[in-house]
């Protein structure tokens, strides 16, 4: 044990002076103070996985955007040459009825996309409405209403899907109904789990402020804790709908020609996989894109903002 | 216990009746019938074919009709292949997708598994990305389109495997692998995740204080807990593999029921879609009941809502 | 003369962060004889409990970095050994005991198996047989009524003290010498909390085990420990003991936890004396004594050199410049004396 250094080297006496704490410094926290979504951004920002992610939604959206406006064929012209591999005129080449490929990928992009996005919308509405009527009520509509939650999740998804779109004739609209009408039941059991969270903590400070003060507090509180689960339950439901409508579009029940998502035209391209694999290839990777880089994003959301921070 | 299942059961039955009435409803209002799509026929034997299904009765005829032979498990005949019944179709084909499904599932949870354990064990070092890479691969490359890339590149361009149809145990290898990639990545991700969880728990640092190996720790601790979320995946893996069906036996022309399904929904052929669609409804909601089951065999702390222990 | 079971010398451990290298241990001594009672006294992030999982070598190695210093176990440093040697002193040798006895247990596991394992693992006994019926002996010893058919039971099936004894059987099966206990009752009610801290007391007088005890809770160091280590940032702050800490703490953070315990002999009217501010970031400690900011007695050289260890008395040591023989003689705050006064008249009555 260390013990008294008579080698102590001599300290000159006004050291030996009480001077006290200085306690304004220790309570300032020893970081740097962050916004919580500033926070969030950081962490995502560590995910690699997540920000490839990113970037190739950026580029396919950019690219859906951009690419028919600027194109010098249109998705339906005809450019006189018939199934022809890619080459430096038509970069994806060309199908059976001699249509520039490139263009009409990126024209399925945006139908796609527009399905997924819309799909997942619809579900988000529904969703919303649903959990929170359900979870503010409370009580017997509560019960109510998750017991049809509960029994919309027992039925088999795809067969109400494939048999809804027997009935309702191909299109765009029915297509887009068929993929929200079972989905919003996870959304609106998260909703209903968040607006039940919050609802015990406000019934503890609404007994000791005004109850005025209630609408505040689900605006301050319910939305932004709500916020996150919300936005990466839509993040994953999309790919979900590009899933399932690049399945149903090759069962022949997607959108009607000569419109075409990236579904039909895998559907199409099958049938020249022999003789021109390209025309399934290119729609295929970039479903395969698309679908995987919202499910990093959405990943990677929902780790950012998981209040258990790891590390 | 038994409190507990029949309560399931009644959900069931509820369900079940949700199905059928809403199968129904929806194919009176499809437009077409099953007889309309052939070449023209003479306006009378139309009339006699629709008399002969009872297609000309009053829609509420129709219905009592239906959830009469529904509960007697008779699904008429089919109409688009005259002479065949219903249930004889699904008597003979089911079976084929049951052994694609089977394959499927095993080699989904399988493989899964393996990559889970793998990624989680290697945490951030070389395994851990490429066990996570598969995954993700499985995951993003839709099931039908990965079923036409195998088919294209192993079969047709390789030969290392039949092109289609089913004839013995190498047809059933690239099907099943198309059908089981997609969830095997989830489940790689799912177990990933969970041994994860697990390992950062007090009871693995307490098996490690007792001086156990790290191997052995993970095979006689870690391992049973974070498995168990894995058991919740398998109702929608079985639901997910019975859809995937429809479109695999089609590529690769495998004469199971899913195509059977899909075939009677371009063909409008009423009775077979509806007599597929029960049938497939009640295996899925008797499954999930199963696993329920299961989970809590499986699980000493869990206690199903309503049941006594 | 009394074997030296543990000694540990100048133990420095580092863990590499994505902010920086934190220095969670800076330089910790101390040691503990056979049959004794050590408890290291802390706030939350004082370093105590990285200090205990050292002793077993649990840090996981990145992020940990053992820096330097020794951990001398019966005379040999344990450091050096290689994970399959250290296999052999954990649980064998040295065994822990968790905080949460809810967590600690394997949920899926009977608690029997869970307690065989360790005594198979260490190859005390030759059969499964002879394996269950320790584990049935040490579940009586612990105080488990009903040991043959508990024996069989899931954690969930039992109480939260119940639990605990079940760790503690676990940590006893293969009779290890030195058991490590952190903070083995703060999860549990205050009645639970004695009577766990009397089986310690109890098995320790049986078997002569050296216990460190691992704590917030000066109660409870009042109640069990022998000699007492009280750790701020890392460092071992005040050493003593149990009567060298309560009677004539040196230390003004030693004051300062003997000043913010409740104390039902309390006047209801004096104010409880919090130490104000918070433990100083870890990844660039402050340059002179860590507690200075927070230290109302600070003397100017405090921001400026870390004081050394000063010796009070053989036993006692603090690390404050206060004991330098140039600094001025600061008394002990009131609330602090009128608590010792306290404990020494309840002494007194109960004939101590």
């Amino acid at each position: 044990m260390a013990q008294n250094d008579p080698n102590l080297e001599k300290i000159s006496p006004d050291m030996f002076k009480v001077v006290g704490g200085r306690f304004n410094e220790t309570e300032q926290l020893s970081q740097k103070q962050v916004s919580f979504w500033k926070e969030v951004f950081y962490r995502f920002s560590q995910n690699k996985l997540a920000l490839i992610g990113l970037v190739i939604l950026f580029i396919i959206m950019g690219m859906a955007i951009v690419v028919p406006f600027v194109s010098q064929y249109s998705y339906d012209q005809n450019v006189g040459l018939y199934n022809t591999a890619p080459s430096a005129a038509h970069w994806f080449g060309t199908d059976d009825l001699a249509r520039d490929m490139f263009v009409r990928v990126w024209e399925g992009a945006r139908i796609s996309l527009f399905i997924g996005l819309t799909a997942a919308a619809i579900d988000l509405v529904i969703g919303v409405l649903w959990g929170c009527i359900a979870g503010l009520s409370g009580g017997r509509v509560d019960n109510i209403m998750m017991r049809i939650a509960d029994v919309l999740t027992a039925v088999p998804y795809l067969l109400v899907v494939i048999i809804l779109l027997v009935v309702m004739e191909q299109g765009l609209i029915p297509l887009i109904i068929a993929l929200s009408i079972t989905g919003w039941v996870g959304m609106a059991r998260i909703v209903r789990s968040e607006v039940l969270s919050i609802k015990n903590q406000e019934y503890v400070l609404a007994s000791r402020t005004l109850g005025a003060n209630k609408w505040h507090l689900i605006k301050r509180h319910l939305i932004p804790n709500a916020m996150g689960a919300i936005i990466v339950t839509m993040t994953l439901t999309i790919p979900s709908a590009i899933f399932t409508e690049s399945f149903l579009s090759y069962l022949g029940l997607g959108v009607q020609a000569p419109m075409a998502s990236w579904g039909t035209m895998a559907s199409e391209g099958f049938k020249a996989l022999t003789s021109a694999p390209w025309r399934l290839i290119f729609p295929a990777v970039f479903i395969s894109l698309t679908i995987f880089a919202f499910n990093a994003v959405g990943d990677g959301l929902r780790d950012a903002l998981d209040p258990k921070l790891r590390k | 216990m038994l409190g507990y299942i029949f309560k399931r059961l009644v959900y069931i039955i509820i369900a079940m009746y949700l199905i059928i009435s809403a199968t129904f409803f929806l194919m009176q209002l499809a437009p077409g019938s099953p007889f309309a799509s052939e070449r023209e026929l003479p306006a009378a034997i139309e009339e006699q074919l629709n008399a002969k299904y009872g297609l000309d009765n009053p829609w509420y005829v129709q219905y009592k009709d239906y959830l009469v032979s529904t509960m007697t498990f008779d699904f008429g005949e089919s109409m688009k292949y005259k002479g065949r019944s219903t249930n004889d179709i699904i008597a003979e084909s089911f079976p084929i997708s049951v052994a694609l499904g089977l394959q499927a599932m095993i080699l989904a949870i399988g493989l899964g598994v393996l990559l889970g354990i793998i990624s989680a064990l290697y945490h951030n070092k070389l395994p851990d990305y490429v066990s996570t890479v598969i995954a993700i691969l499985g995951i993003s490359v839709p099931s039908f389109i990965l079923a036409g890339l195998l088919q294209y590149y192993l079969s047709f361009k390789a030969g290392w495997f039949p092109v289609s149809g089913w004839k013995g145990f190498t047809y059933t290898i690239l099907p099943s692998l198309a059908i089981a990639l997609g969830h095997a990545g989830s489940i790689a991700k799912l177990t990933r995740s969970s041994m994860l969880e697990q390992s950062n728990s007090d009871y693995v640092k307490l098996a490690r204080a007792k001086g156990l190996g790290k191997w052995t720790t993970v095979f006689k601790h870690t391992l049973r807990n974070a498995l168990l979320p894995v058991v919740t995946y398998l109702g929608p893996l079985l639901a997910g593999v019975i859809t995937g069906s429809f479109v695999i036996e089609q590529i690769f022309a495998i004469p199971g029921l899913g195509r059977h399904f899909v075939t009677s929904i371009t063909n409008r052929d009423y009775t077979v879609i509806m007599g597929t669609t029960v049938f497939f409804a009640i295996i899925l909601l008797f499954a999930v009941l199963i696993v329920d089951i299961l989970y809590s065999v499986i699980d000493p702390r869990i206690k199903l809502k309503g049941a006594k222990k | 003369m009394k074997k030296k079971v543990l000694e540990v010398k100048n133990l420095r451990i580092n863990f590499k962060t994505y902010a920086g290298v934190v220095q969670a241990v800076r330089g910790v001594n101390f040691e503990l004889y056979e049959g004794e009672t050590l408890a290291i006294v802390g706030e939350s992030g004082s370093g105590k409990s990285v200090t205990s999982n050292a002793l077993m070598k649990l840090i996981p190695q990145p992020p940990g970095i053992y820096a330097d210093g020794q951990i001398l176990f019966n005379g040999k440093d344990i450091i050096p050994l290689s994970e399959k040697e250290m296999m052999r002193v954990r649980g064998n040798d040295i065994a822990m005991i968790f905080q949460d006895p809810m967590t600690a247990l394997n949920p899926t596991m009977r608690i029997g198996l869970q307690i065989t394992e360790v005594i198979l693992k260490h190859k005390k006994v030759s059969t499964r047989d002879e394996a269950k019926q320790r584990a049935i002996q040490l579940l009586d010893q612990v105080g488990i009524p009903y040991p043959e058919k508990r024996f069989r039971a899931y954690p969930h099936e039992l109480s939260g003290g119940m639990r605990q004894r079940v760790v503690i059987a676990i940590a006893l099966a293969a009779d290890p010498k030195l058991l490590i206990a952190d903070e083995p009752t703060t999860a549990l009610d205050v009645t639970i909390q004695a009577q766990i801290l009397e089986l310690m007391k109890e098995i320790q007088k049986k078997s002569n085990t050296s216990i460190i005890f691992i704590t917030h809770d000066l109660g409870v160091v009042a109640n069990i420990a022998d000699r007492v280590a009280v750790m701020y940032a890392g460092q071992i702050v005040e050493y003593g003991t149990v009567n060298d800490i309560f009677y004539n703490p040196k230390h003004p953070y030693t004051w300062g936890l003997l000043g913010s315990m409740p104390d039902l002999d309390n006047d209801a009217d004096e104010l409880l004396r919090a130490i104000p501010g918070s433990p100083p970031n870890l990844i660039s400690p402050p340059k002179g004594d860590a507690f200075a900011s927070r230290n109302e007695f600070a003397l100017a050289i405090d921001f400026e050199k870390e004081p050394p260890m000063f010796k009070v008395s053989d036993t006692h040591y603090a690390k404050t410049w206060l004991l330098h023989p140039d600094a001025p003689k600061i008394p002990l705050p009131e609330s602090v004396a009128r608590r010792i006064e306290g404990y020494q008249k309840e002494a007194n009555n109960n004939g101590q």
